[in-house]
């Protein structure tokens, strides 16, 4: 009976895509549409297919609904690979402009690119890796069964399919021009629908859980996912010009316009990059080294902290502009009193391996999320400095940024998701180990040194670049134009995307790594999954 | 008084002070007597339902 409904649904959502494509105001509105006309078509055939048949056996509670982690591994890895290489390619491209080819102007020039590499690492890649590992953690940590059913999958496909929509969106050009909400109003509204499906898996799961506690790290993912709803849907409040056009009109103007797209993406960095990233810290860390988390009560201290503080710490990103001073000056004190959540964390993070710390030498995937643990101290304590107004003079604008994010993004947000696919694939395909421990160190020296490099000439060229721009002569006139400094940041350029080919590479070994474990590595024997089924209680 | 001067003025006081009187309940909670015993068994979480979930009679134990 429902799939009656189902057809009667995908058939006139086909119908208004197709009408929509032939009425389309723009390039990537009827790209989009004819997207859209192809999957819910392809669903339609698919279910018109299966209507009728005998229904397949209800799903017993007694197993983990593992299916769509195993598929979200797989997109997290090829993401990943995607984000690396196209932002490798803009590197490249920052380096050598002609790169920026004549033929591909207007779908593959920097200015396009650049919007597809930070969502497909950011959104893609980390996205995908926070649904799969929330997916893992909370069905574990609850002792239940994800709720729902297939709304699981449900969130799964319909992510990837807004991942396309908004790929393929910058290419063509549609875009809000907000940094990391460039998605246009059709585009929202499908993430928005799939959000909440997502949330309600997660609640559900935790509603129904065995264990009587809520494990540290589901708070952290379920603040995650409920800020990230409540950022995303006020930060992309617009007006649409034509509901067969991609443009759309901003309801809030000037500088509250600005206002509300900083406190979405700084909290995105908050919410998205960290608080989520760190329920996987809480979970696969002490799974890893195969103990406790160092200290709860500071854990729960953590994440009372961290939520309360971060959600202030936006107006930073609005230093010297129409914003009123005392918005700005509150945005920079939030901003260096989460100092002391953030090295919390990593401290309660770093101590969970105290009496394991010999494990480092023979475990390179420990020796990854320690790291990654390293680099958001790193770049925790780098962000208050940078957020301080006088040293924000210095910093805005100018590379020192990038290289802060990267150092961020590559080693916290990179490497404990490369530490959680190591850990995963082995489990989630039911092979005995890794199948090769060496490749491991290679992705791990790979990658930290591609980081160091990327870092470290960012810095160089970020603070040169603000010095050069300030710098006046005797009578108070600019030395330097705008194009010496971009003449003089070449060979950090050129060292950036080395370090960017390195990290790529590193992510390339990985892949190969997990297919092979898949392929090769030997199955865990029956007798010993027979003796883990029984809880240890 | 117009609509921004007065939840501006709401929460630059009665808001912040009960932001910040739940955020020191919270710290005061966690230390409380006996704690440690509950904390190191939830702490103790992720290492009971590796492979499948909890049967029903097992539940809340």
């Amino acid at each position: 009976m429902t799939n009656y409904f189902k057809l009667i649904v995908l058939g006139l959502v086909t119908l208004f895509a197709m009408i929509a494509a032939n009425y389309a105001r723009d390039a990537a509105y009827m790209v989009h549409a004819i997207i859209i006309m192809l999957v819910a078509g392809g669903l339609f055939l698919w279910t018109l297919r299966h209507t009728d048949e005998p229904e397949p056996p209800a799903v017993l509670q007694t197993s983990y609904m593992d299916g769509v982690i195993r598929y979200g591994v797989i997109a997290t890895a090829l993401w990943g690979i995607v984000g690396f290489l196209v932002g490798t390619f803009i590197a490249f491209q920052l380096a050598y402009p002609a790169l920026n080819f004549e033929w591909a102007d207007g779908f593959a020039n920097f200015g396009r690119l650049r919007p597809l590499h930070t969502s497909a690492v950011i959104f893609a890649f980390g996205g995908n890796a926070l649904i799969a590992t929330s997916f893992y953690v909370v069905q574990r940590t609850s002792a239940a069964r994800l709720w729902g059913g297939n709304l699981a999958w449900f969130v799964f496909w319909g992510y990837q399919l807004f991942i396309v929509l908004a790929a393929t969106g910058y290419l063509f050009g549609s875009t809000q021009s907000k940094e990391y909400a460039e998605p246009e109003w059709h585009v929202d509204l499908w993430l928005t629908v799939v959000w909440l499906a997502y949330l309600a898996v997660f609640m559900g799961t935790i509603i129904k859980r065995k264990e009587p506690h809520i494990y540290v790290a589901n708070w952290f993912y379920l603040a995650f996912i409920i800020t990230v709803a409540m950022l995303h849907v006020f930060n992309n409040l617009s007006i649409p010009v034509s509901v067969f056009g991609s443009k759309s009109v901003q309801v809030f103007s000037g500088v509250q316009d600005a206002m509300t797209q900083w406190w979405y993406g700084h909290n995105a960095v908050g919410f998205f990059l960290t608080a989520g990233f760190l329920g996987m810290m809480y979970y696969f860390v002490p799974k890893q080294a195969g103990r406790p988390v160092y200290s709860y009560k500071l854990s729960i201290i953590h994440f009372w902290a961290l939520i309360f503080l971060y959600i202030w710490a936006g107006p930073h990103h609005l230093h010297y502009t129409a914003l009123p001073d005392w918005a700005a000056t509150l945005g920079m004190v939030f901003s260096i009193v989460l100092w002391m959540p953030s090295w919390g964390g990593m401290i309660n993070g770093l101590m969970t391996l105290s009496g394991a710390w010999d494990k480092l030498r023979t475990d390179p995937v420990l020796r990854m999320l320690v790291l990654s643990l390293g680099f958001y101290g790193m770049s925790t304590f780098e962000g208050p400095m940078m957020s301080i107004r006088a040293v924000n003079s210095l910093s805005h604008y100018t590379d020192w940024t990038i290289g802060h994010v990267h150092s961020g993004a590559l080693g916290w947000n990179g490497m404990i998701t490369f530490g959680a696919l190591y850990f995963l694939v082995p489990k989630l395909w039911n092979r005995e180990r890794l199948y090769s421990l060496s490749l491991v160190s290679w992705h791990f020296w790979l990658a930290t040194i591609g980081i160091v490099l990327y870092a470290a000439s960012m810095w160089v060229t970020g603070i040169m670049e603000g010095l050069m721009w300030r710098e006046v002569d005797a009578n108070g006139f600019l030395v330097n134009s705008f194009a010496d400094t971009v003449a003089a940041k070449l060979p950090m350029y050129v060292v950036r995307a080395l370090g960017g080919v390195m990290f790529l590479s590193g992510a390339l070994i990985m892949v190969y790594n997990l297919w092979m474990t898949v392929k090769r590595s030997p199955a865990v024997a029956a007798t010993v999954a027979a003796s883990h089924a029984t809880p240890a209680e | 008084m117009e609509t921004y001067s007065l939840l501006r003025q709401f929460a630059d006081s009665w808001m912040l002070l009960a932001l910040f009187v739940f955020f020191a309940g919270v710290i005061l909670w966690v230390f409380r007597p006996g704690a440690k015993k509950t904390y190191d068994d939830s702490a103790d979480i992720p290492f009971r339902h590796e492979d499948k979930p909890a049967e029903d009679k097992e539940a809340r134990k």
